[in-house]
């Protein structure tokens, strides 16, 4: 039976709810409103909130100084790209470890998460060589590649714990039904676990989205996503934050959006397993 | 075959021909760049060249740090992602040394006039007699200070005043209750940011990083003069979290009138000037920057600079290219288009002797004797092994100088005392000229 909550209860878990959303909400909100300021207001001190000369001129500038509509294309077949093909890969492997562990199967794990903690700069020169010798520079391809293996121990662990949350005899009967691996892990596993992969693929995408390091170093023009075009609007000398805003709210304007449709999904997604 | 079918193949054969030969004389060169200013204009004017050659331009415009980053990996990989790149007076001597850049000394187009370059800038891109880089513009630094503050606290700013004059004008220009400090200098930790000021600083109080011998010299007492009398002058007259402020924190803070004085780059003067941005436009003077009498001003010496890496394989276009943003033909292509004022500044002779450009630039002859007194090769008033006035042309200093410079950063914050911030800047950088085997 669910405990009643006092409306006094429930209006303070309200207000507190709505205190923490907007915090985190506001930088995005900052970051909004000052892409429509003129330089000098950016910077003013006190801030200036609302009551300002709106001006769309730092989105024209933008605009017209570099080439948003391939770096968004960059940036959507790199992130969805990658997720994809992260994908295909491990399901076959969380399956392996869900349902047939051996006796190191945790080990395996443990060494795949360990992966992550190696400093990305460590690995560069052996990267930036490789890439070089099969001529893939500044390419979509390489990217889709090197941002799959990066996220993989994260996708594997995902879906590894979604499919441990499925009963094995469900797959155990769909074989005694005489059903082959291949159709097992297609019709009966995957569509059972699709919240699971659906989240996996939203959070990895998110990932692949705002990773910033190997998408600036390893393009240069064709296939330089969202990060590098961001890159291009800060200044040593001089001003910069209303256009380095309207720059930053155009990148991150499609995964804002996305995320806002799939929210429902998303939430199911990660906290799926948790309240069993 | 008859006639026809021969006249129209011949003409057919021949268009392909004057296409195939025209695709081949046309190159796609690429230019990493930072988003300066006088950058920006440059990718606004290219198409004028671009139509000129018909070669098409493609620009990765980065973060300085990140275009660091980004061109260090290409060149020491010989990735030849590009063509041409803005590098500064701290990268020249030492990539071209390393054999990364190639050689301007020839093929640079016939008007494009090298002796006309500043000697002081150009001998900061030359190695061994070689020039490496051609400088787009160039910078040095002085006082930048308010006339009507100055006014009232009764003072004449001297056209080269004295550090002690400085920290005396400071304290009567601060008016905490009108949120007014008398000076703003630069406290963010970094090699290209507190320590490019306090290097040229440290260089007027008779400092230098090394011995002779390599040794560093923090344990001096003209270390310990510099950083006592810049902790003392920020304490009494320095705005409230200095330790943050780069060169755009202190540029709003003056522009928004909340500085008496500013110590920064000569660049800044057309930003300071400018009526739109700037409350204080009107008021704005200027002179050398400071100095204790012992020859040395505490000033230093920057270009940014195009050069090409070695790896390119498209040199002939890039230095067609360089020759046309770096030549004199350039200056008056800006000045037509956006008026003298905007030209880029410190690069040649020729400018500074053009009464258009002097009427335009109230700041342009302080510009001139303050980069024309800085010597790269004698940065100190003692003998140093090294060149660089605000920085130490070796790889390693960038590391370095980023961590003493934390170690300043920390004591202009107050969480540690100038003993403690020279005796840890002594430790490091012995520990890393160890290491890197000096």
């Amino acid at each position: 039976m669910a405990r009643a909550i006092s409306p006094r209860k429930k209006m303070m878990w309200t207000v507190l709810a709505w205190f923490f959303g907007l915090l985190i909400f506001f930088p995005i909100l900052w970051t909004f409103l000052t892409s429509f300021k003129a330089e000098a207001v950016a910077i003013a001190d006190p801030p200036v909130w609302f009551f300002f000369d709106w001006t769309t001129e730092n989105y024209t500038a933008v605009l017209g100084r570099s080439n948003y509509p391939l770096a968004l294309m960059n940036s959507i077949v790199i992130a969805v790209g990658s997720t994809l093909l992260g994908i295909i890969i491990a399901v076959p492997a969380a399956w392996a470890m869900a349902f047939v562990p051996g006796r190191r199967t945790k080990d395996v794990l443990m060494w795949m998460l360990s992966t992550k903690m190696l400093p990305a700069v460590g690995v560069l020169y052996p990267l930036v060589l490789i890439a070089k010798y099969f001529n893939v520079m500044d390419s979509r391809i390489l990217l889709v590649v090197i941002l799959m293996l990066i996220n993989l121990p994260i996708i594997v662990w995902m879906l590894y714990t979604y499919f441990r949350e499925i009963p094995g005899e469900i797959l155990e009967a769909a074989r005694m039904d005489g059903a082959s691996l291949r159709n097992e892990i297609i019709y009966v596993l995957t569509p059972m676990a699709v919240p699971g992969i659906a989240s996996t693929i939203l959070l990895n995408i998110i990932l692949a989205w705002n990773e910033a390091f190997w998408t600036i170093i390893l393009t240069t023009v064709s296939a330089a996503p969202l990060t590098k075009f961001i890159s291009s609007f800060s200044a040593p000398e001089g001003l910069f934050y209303a256009k380095l805003s309207a720059a930053s709210i155009m990148a991150i304007a499609p995964i804002l959006v996305m995320g806002w449709f799939s929210q429902k999904q998303l939430v199911r997604g990660l906290t799926f397993g948790a309240v069993k | 075959m008859n006639m026809k079918t021969t006249i129209l193949g011949t003409t057919v054969g021949f268009g392909l021909l004057v296409g195939l030969a025209s695709a081949a004389m046309a190159e796609e060169i690429t230019i990493a760049t930072v988003n300066n200013g006088d950058m920006v204009r440059m990718q606004k004017l290219a198409p004028q060249w671009e139509q000129e050659t018909g070669n098409t331009i493609n620009w990765v415009v980065l973060e300085e740090n990140v275009l660091r980053q980004n061109v260090t990996t290409d060149i020491s990989t010989g990735g030849g992602q590009y063509d041409i790149m803005t590098i500064g007076t701290y990268e020249a001597p030492i990539w071209g040394k390393n054999g990364w850049l190639t050689s301007l000394e020839d093929g640079m187009s016939d008007d494009w006039n090298k002796d006309d370059l500043l000697p002081a800038i150009a001998g900061g891109l030359t190695v061994d007699g070689t020039l490496y880089a051609a400088p787009f513009y160039g910078e040095s630094s002085m006082v930048m200070y308010r006339k009507d503050l100055m006014e009232k606290a009764g003072l004449e700013m001297p056209e080269a005043p004295t550090w002690d004059f400085i920290r005396e004008a400071a304290q009567k220009m601060t008016d905490r209750d009108a949120d007014i400090n008398g000076i703003c200098a630069r406290g963010k930790a970094g090699w290209g940011e507190n320590m490019a000021f306090l290097t040229a600083m440290s260089n007027s109080f008779g400092a230098r990083w090394f011995d002779m011998d390599w040794k560093p010299q923090f344990d001096s007492e003209e270390w310990k003069n510099t950083i006592d009398f810049y902790l003392g002058m920020m304490e009494e007259s320095g705005p409230a979290g200095a330790a943050n402020n780069g060169f755009n924190e202190n540029l709003t803070l003056f522009q928004q009138g909340k500085c008496g004085m500013w110590i920064d780059a000569t660049v800044a003067a057309s930003f300071v000037t400018n009526p739109t941005d700037s409350t204080v436009a009107d008021q704005v003077g200027f002179a050398l920057a400071p100095d204790n009498g012992l020859g040395k001003r505490g000033n230093w010496l920057w270009a940014w600079s195009l050069a090409i890496p070695s790896s390119s394989k498209k040199v002939d276009v890039s230095k067609d290219f360089i020759s046309w943003a770096t030549g004199q033909s350039y200056t008056e292509l800006v000045a037509g288009e956006e008026g003298w004022a905007n030209v880029p500044p410190g690069t040649r002779k020729s400018l500074y002797e053009n009464q258009e450009y002097l009427d335009a630039a109230p700041f342009a002859k302080m510009t001139l004797d303050s980069i024309n007194s800085a010597d790269p090769q004698n940065p100190s008033v003692q003998e140093v092994p090294y060149t660089g006035v605000q920085f130490v042309a070796i790889p390693e200093f960038a590391g370095i100088g980023t961590q003493v410079g934390q170690q300043f950063s920390d004591a202009l914050a107050g969480n540690q005392t100038a003993e403690q911030a020279l005796e840890n800047a002594q430790s490091i950088t012995s520990e890393e000229m160890e290491a890197a085997g000096y």
